[in-house]
């Protein structure tokens, strides 16, 4: 590489610098005094998009969007003390679900950290447990060191976030800079070992009653078109989890749609009988295993995962295979037999026959199944779907036909209401040419109302679908189901007019309740570009179903 | 710690870690915290600068128990962390400390 002219930069420069040749073009954030300088270095960016959240978890949500549609690295910034703070959330979000997310903040000059200065917070020691790893900088130069690190440290292996946090200080210092780093990327994963890939192998092949178990690394790792080849190939019924809907179409003949909680009793049934489990990218969720000793308590179980500590800690693994999933599926298939399993796969399409997903007013769009079938019929699968967390995201991960990896963007691991909404603008400005539709509810959407206007601002191409039952409907669900009916803080006495709301913000609405022909409404609505929130009632009594009890086993499951 | 506690404690196994970090402020928080947060108490600690100063040694005393393998493998993920060694409770490290606390 031809050595460049020599640059004297300040800290806050560099970052920019970094985050262009890191190829970041559009990050999300809010600024604030301890992080003015870089805030000040960006406005002279050509390259890079910022987008001002209206609140630091917004922005952390933003960028998680941008990450979650597209699998790179995407970037929010916050200020010290509050804006770092607000921002945990997001981050935490991100280590639950493995997305590589880095983020920024600005810190108060270093000769103020630990003087309870104003707007001062350890945000370092904050985030050590929500982060994959994290950086306090001591001065600028290292920045060049630590910048495209962060960036591999959060694309390598299993996806996570980083947190940098930068004294200002730091920012203004002047470094000479002769030669820039290499951007950092995704580093290359230890091959897996072959001689636990040829037992995986032996296993596959003389099990009577597989069940594929799909987790969201597959997705991570890009080997959903290998996981449908092999479940093809070796006729396995596939099972996924909630962060994998969308590797295998949901609709597949082979597919079993999505395990656990609130899995059809077909699916939860078949994994009580299979007699191997392969997971593949899976972490045994207690959403998904329901009570560990009762998760499929006939089988053996091949675990291949991109992260060595998964294996064995939640279940011992007969044949444990620490790798990223897209290679050891690649070495896997050549070495498996075509096996029919006539009788296997007539008992689970009798389980199926017999069990299905109930999803009951299915054809009426005023029902929580109905809604969710009407938008989808409106939409191809080039469609990218987000939720908030609650019943209406359960209801969608049952009944939406997700076809495509990274169609789907939810929040999983730590369930964050308010994540909907502002994932649902990142992936928009990740991928302006879809169509991004969030389904929310009226509790979930409160929670990061405020992105409404980022949205308007953007004019991105987001429909938010709002279902709303006048509750937390999942917590009045459980009050219903598990608390004699004693049902406390779940019934919202006071109701916000929500199209008012959208369009206060600048953001069209329209109330499906009031519409004569909702259906066409509806497709106009979802076809009319930029931002709109649809709003539908739902009964308040609707139950997400079958659900199993927490801390039962899955085949204890309740309805449905 | 009341008698009867430390009694039950002296009577599990122990097993002493051994780490090869890297040595600037804020390693041994990531080490420690993975075990704290899993409510995993560290019996002993002793730190030393090696060679240069750029790497350090981390000695933890644990208590053997059913996730000790879990916790290795997650110290091994730490970035900081170079190399984690495992010995039995038997190594001299601690117990050559001891006098230090008649």
């Amino acid at each position: 590489m031809p050595k460049q002219p020599r640059e004297t930069l300040t800290g806050a420069q560099i970052v920019v610098r970094l985050l262009e040749r890191q190829g970041v073009r559009t990050l999300a954030g809010i600024p604030g005094g301890a992080i003015l300088p870089i805030y000040d270095a960006l406005s002279k960016s050509e390259l890079i998009h910022h987008v001002l959240a209206r609140h630091e978890q917004g922005g952390g949500f933003i960028a998680q969007g941008m990450a979650r549609a597209t699998g790179l690295p995407a970037v929010c910034m916050a200020s010290s003390g509050p804006g770092a703070t607000n921002l945990l959330t997001a981050i935490a979000d991100a280590k639950l679900d493995s997305i590589p997310l880095v983020a920024i903040t600005g810190q108060v000059p270093r000769a103020m950290i630990g003087t309870d200065a104003f707007q001062q917070v350890d945000t370092y020691g904050l985030s050590i447990p929500i982060t994959k790893h994290n950086f306090l900088v001591n001065a600028a130069v290292d920045l060049l060191e630590i910048i495209p690190r962060a960036f591999r440290i959060a694309a390598s292996g299993r996806p996570g976030p980083v947190l940098v946090d930068i004294p200002k200080d730091v920012q203004n210092q002047l470094v000479e800079v002769a030669e820039w780093p290499a951007p950092g990327g995704a580093e290359q994963v230890p091959p897996p070992a072959a001689a636990a890939v040829e037992r995986a192998a032996a296993m596959i092949n003389a099990a009577a009653r597989p069940i594929l178990y799909l987790g969201g690394g597959v997705v991570h790792s890009g080997a959903s078109g290998l996981a449908v080849a092999f479940a093809e190939k070796c006729r396995l019924p596939t099972v996924m989890t909630l962060m994998a809907l969308g590797a295998m179409p949901v609709d597949h003949p082979i597919s079993l749609g999505m395990l656990g909680m609130h899995g059809a009793r077909c699916t939860n049934l078949a994994l009580d009988e299979c007699d191997l489990l392969i997971a593949v990218g899976a972490r045994f969720d207690d959403r998904a295993t329901g009570k560990v000793a009762g998760f499929c308590p006939q089988a053996q179980i091949i675990h291949i995962d991109i992260d060595p500590s998964e294996l064995d800690k939640i279940k011992t693994a007969h044949v444990g295979i620490a790798g990223d999933v897209r290679t050891v599926l690649e070495m896997l298939l050549p070495a498996l037999a075509v096996v029919e399993r006539g009788d296997w796969l007539a008992r689970v399409a009798s389980l199926k026959a017999a069990q299905p997903l109930r999803t009951p007013g299915i054809d009426d769009p005023r029902t929580p199944y109905g809604l969710i079938r009407a938008v989808a019929d409106c939409l191809d699968d080039a469609a990218t779907i987000t939720t908030d967390v609650g019943q209406h995201q359960m209801w969608v991960a049952q009944a939406y036909p997700l076809r495509r990896p990274r169609q789907w963007l939810t929040s999983g691991g730590l369930g964050t209401m308010g994540f909907g909404m502002p994932a649902a603008i990142g992936a928009a400005l990740a991928e302006p040419e879809r169509t991004v539709v969030c389904f929310t509810g009226d509790g979930s959407i409160l929670m990061n109302v405020q992105e409404l206007v980022t949205a308007a601002e953007e004019n991105v191409n987001v429909k938010i679908v709002l279902m709303n039952n006048s509750s937390l409907g999942l917590v009045f669900q459980q009050q219903t189901m598990f608390y004699g009916e004693r049902i406390y803080a779940s019934k919202f006495k006071g109701m916000p007019d929500f199209v008012r709301v959208a369009e206060g913000f600048g953001v069209a609405a329209i109330d499906l309740d009031q519409e004569v022909e909702p259906l066409a409404a509806l497709a106009r609505a979802l076809s009319t570009p930029g931002p709109m929130l649809i709003h539908a009632s739902i009964a308040m009594h609707e139950q997400v179903l079958p659900m199993v009890p927490p801390g039962a086993a899955n085949k204890e499951m309740i309805g449905g | 710690m009341n008698s009867i506690a430390r009694s039950e404690n002296q009577a599990l196994a122990r097993t002493v870690l051994e780490l090869d970090v890297n040595n600037h402020p804020g390693v041994m928080s990531h080490v420690v915290g993975l075990f704290s947060r899993r409510a995993y108490n560290v019996e002993g600690i002793l730190c030393m600068p090696v060679g240069s100063g750029d790497t350090s040694r981390i000695w933890l005393l644990v208590n053997e128990d059913e996730r000790l393998d879990q916790m290795v493998k997650q110290v091994e993920k730490l970035e900081d962390v170079l190399a984690v060694r495992r010995h039995g409770a038997q190594h001299e490290v601690f117990v050559r400390l001891e006098e230090f606390f008649l």
